[in-house]
């Protein structure tokens, strides 16, 4: 099972807490070198997933390599080339920007800890800036800093944990190039969001709900297992024809965007035959091709009904 | 404007957080009743059946006969029956008894025939109200108790003021200067409540703070989490200690009488172990205020326990076990041994020790916790 080829080659990972199964069986392969995007709506247990994956929990079931690291015995060694962005800023506060980092370097046992500081703040370009409370940066610096104080002991893969939450569109846009640049260098990103604009910057996918895997691969790959069709409808009285629509048989979602709205299904001729009666103008209809967000609902949506059917929600 | 429903329905969440946590809810009936039992039973400052070691050269009914006295009394127990003057020294300076009763050879002879003979009562005096009250009746009890056996031919010898003189010797606190028990005290009491409360506090913040998750990513080990944490708070006791070291010298005079050296290396232990409790603490509690509530939990019975505020002899069988397992009460008399007494290291062995293994126990426990401190 240990493939040089997979930074993260793990099947069966299953974590519980109390009654409570938060990742169920769980199989995740990363390739080398690529940017993985782990989807999935709150609570479904990514995070805890990143923690198995690092050591900081121990799995119930389940056995893997994490880079060719056994990760239920050997986390010391995993932990040594792994750098984990957590989901919380999680320097400290209290400490200024260059102090947090030396302190970083030094847990990793750097052995010239001064310079790769020096070095992590000149790439920062924070060079004059090392003095400042870190408590006191803003959001989009603190990120940055987060993520420096991660690759400060050159990891082989980063986890990072919503690393962009609350941060604005251009230091989001300069984040993700900085991923890239990183992966084209070799390094292996695996990365949870809850942006589709980040889940399309992926070279491939996973999504997970209440702690099972729906879907993974490719976008397109994701996109088809969901089996969605997809109306775009625009025109006046979408309010209207929304409330309409909503929950018809056949018709598994009806989603607003601004001045238009998706209506989707995950059986073509069903859902062609509820929309029959209402496709007529004043509104132009349109069949498009199902986007991620679509296709994620779409996915929450059956792994919903699939649970609701079973007692308790306990899988 | 204020209104009365949101009002209510603030006061009911209240309660309802109220009930769901725990440990405010045990706090809340848990410190009334832990004063009410500690100020009510085991507060008595009054100590009876005090240890007492006899160095009687003279087996006379006339000795046999004050002895008995003193143990009718109820503050006195005759503990050891010893024969040497460097015994009694010892079994003092260790805190094994509180007085020695010491009869010389002649005593009965010298009794009958009138020449008002002496005899000796020595008192460990480190705590002035620990022995007050025993010492007033034990006065009593050489006035009268040798009355009976001086019936008849004797009568005429039962004059004021008695027949035989008791002399008190105080040990170690000769003018019965409280300060001189209180400060040392205090020194243990003023470690226990900040190294505690300190390194609960620190541990819990990381983990409210979430830099805890990130520390435990990385290779660092719970051993070196822990002990890195308590290193710097092993400088800041020092620091506490010479404070007060200070004060007590400079302020209320307070003798010491004993080595320095001994008695930072037993502050060292002293404050390890209450780190060690700190730590503990932090692994159990799941933020700021409830490590806060615990350290509480533990510095109230060490307070009141350990023979600081009251005299560890005065206190009831059961609080005596309480305060035996609380490493405050050995510290004390660690401390009080060093400054007052003079005590060198194997006089202060028998109350390190304690110390050590309750630091060690608590060192264990924090770290088998500490892994687990994420799931
Ligand atoms: N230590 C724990 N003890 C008990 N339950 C936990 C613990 N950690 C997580 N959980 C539960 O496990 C579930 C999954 O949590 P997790 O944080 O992994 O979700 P997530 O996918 O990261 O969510 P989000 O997108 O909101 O960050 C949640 O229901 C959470 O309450
Ligand atoms: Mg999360």
């Amino acid at each position: 099972m240990t493939n040089d080829r997979f930074a993260i080659d793990v099947e069966g990972i299953t974590k519980t807490f109390g009654d409570k199964t938060v990742v169920n069986g769980l199989a995740m392969q990363v390739r080398r070198g690529e940017i993985y995007g782990f989807l999935g709506p709150n609570g479904s247990g990514k995070t805890t997933f990143l923690r198995l994956l690092c050591g900081l929990l121990k799995a119930d079931a389940g056995s893997g390599t994490c880079l060719g690291f056994d990760i239920l015995t050997e986390s010391a060694a995993i932990k040594r080339r792994v750098g984990y962005m957590t989901q919380r800023f999680s320097l400290y506060d209290d400490l200024s920007i260059a102090e947090n980092l030396r302190f970083v370097a030094d847990i990793y046992e750097l052995p010239e800890a001064r310079k790769a500081v020096g070095e992590t703040l000149r790439s920062l370009g924070l060079e004059g800036r090392g003095g400042q409370l870190a408590g006191e940066l803003s959001g989009g610096w603190k990120q940055r800093l987060a993520l420096a104080a991660c690759l400060i002991h050159r990891p082989e893969l980063l986890l990072l944990d919503e690393p962009t939450a609350g941060v604005d569109p251009k230091a989001r846009r300069d984040f993700w190039e900085e991923i890239h640049r990183l992966a084209a260098e070799g390094l292996t990103v695996l990365v949870t969001t809850h942006y589709m604009d980040e889940a399309e910057r992926c070279h491939r996918l996973a999504y997970i709900a209440y702690g099972t895997l729906l879907a993974k691969g490719t976008m397109n790959d994701v996109l088809a297992s969901a089996g969605l069709t997809t109306w775009e409808v625009s025109g006046p009285e979408l309010n209207e024809l929304a409330r309409i629509l909503q929950g018809l048989p056949g018709i598994d979602q009806v989603t607003a965007f601004g001045s238009k709205i998706h209506i989707s299904g995950r059986n073509e001729s069903a859902l062609d035959l509820a929309l029959g009666p209402f496709r007529q103008a004043p509104q132009i209809w349109q069949k498009i091709p199902p986007g991620l967000e679509d296709a994620f609902i779409g996915l929450m949506q059956t792994a919903n009904d699939n649970f609701s059917t079973e007692p308790a929600g306990n899988a | 404007m204020f209104n009365f429903a949101r009002f209510t329905a603030i006061i009911r969440k209240e309660f309802i957080q109220m009930r769901r946590d725990r440990l405010t809810f045990a706090m809340m009936f848990g410190i009334p009743i832990i004063q009410l039992i500690l100020f009510g039973f085991a507060i008595n400052t009054d100590p009876k059946n005090l240890p007492v070691a006899v160095l009687a050269a003279d087996n006379s009914p006339f000795a046999r006969r004050f002895l008995h006295a003193m143990e009718n009394s109820g503050y006195f127990t005759i503990t050891e029956q010893i024969t040497s003057e460097a015994e009694a020294r010892r079994l003092l300076a260790r805190g094994e008894v509180q007085f020695v009763v010491n009869i010389p050879a002649d005593f009965s002879r010298r009794l009958v025939r009138g020449e008002h003979p002496a005899f000796l009562l020595q008192a460990d005096a480190t705590d002035p109200s620990a022995v007050s009250t025993a010492i007033q009746v034990i006065n009593e009890i050489a006035r009268t108790a040798f009355d009976r056996d001086l019936a008849g031919p004797l009568q005429n010898l039962t004059s004021r003021p008695g027949p035989a003189e008791l002399r008190i010797h105080l040990e170690y606190n000769p003018d019965r200067i409280t300060q001189y028990n209180i400060v040392p005290g205090l020194m243990g009491v003023v470690l226990t409540m900040t190294m505690v409360v300190i390194t609960a506090l620190a541990v819990t913040r990381e983990r409210e703070r979430g830099t805890m998750e990130s520390l435990l990513a990385t290779p660092a080990i719970p051993l070196e989490v822990m002990t890195g944490k308590i290193v710097p708070y092993i400088v800041v006791g020092f620091v506490q200690v010479t404070v007060i070291l200070l004060a007590a010298k400079a302020l209320f005079h307070v003798p010491m009488v004993g080595s320095l050296p001994l008695l930072y290396l037993a502050a060292l232990c002293f404050i390890a172990a209450t780190l060690a409790v700190g730590i503990t603490i932090s692994t159990l509690s799941r933020n700021q205020l409830q490590a806060m509530q615990m350290s509480f939990f533990f510095f109230l019975p060490s307070l009141l326990l350990s023979g600081f505020m009251f005299p560890f002899r005065g206190m009831p069988e059961w609080a005596q076990v309480i305060g035996e397992a609380l490493p405050l009460t050995h510290f004390l008399r660690v401390l009080r041994g060093i400054l007052l007494k003079g005590n060198g290291f194997l006089d202060i062995w028998p109350d390190l020790w304690p110390i050590l293994v309750f630091g060690v126990v608590m060192m264990a426990l924090g770290a088998m916790r500490y892994r687990r401190t994420l799931d």
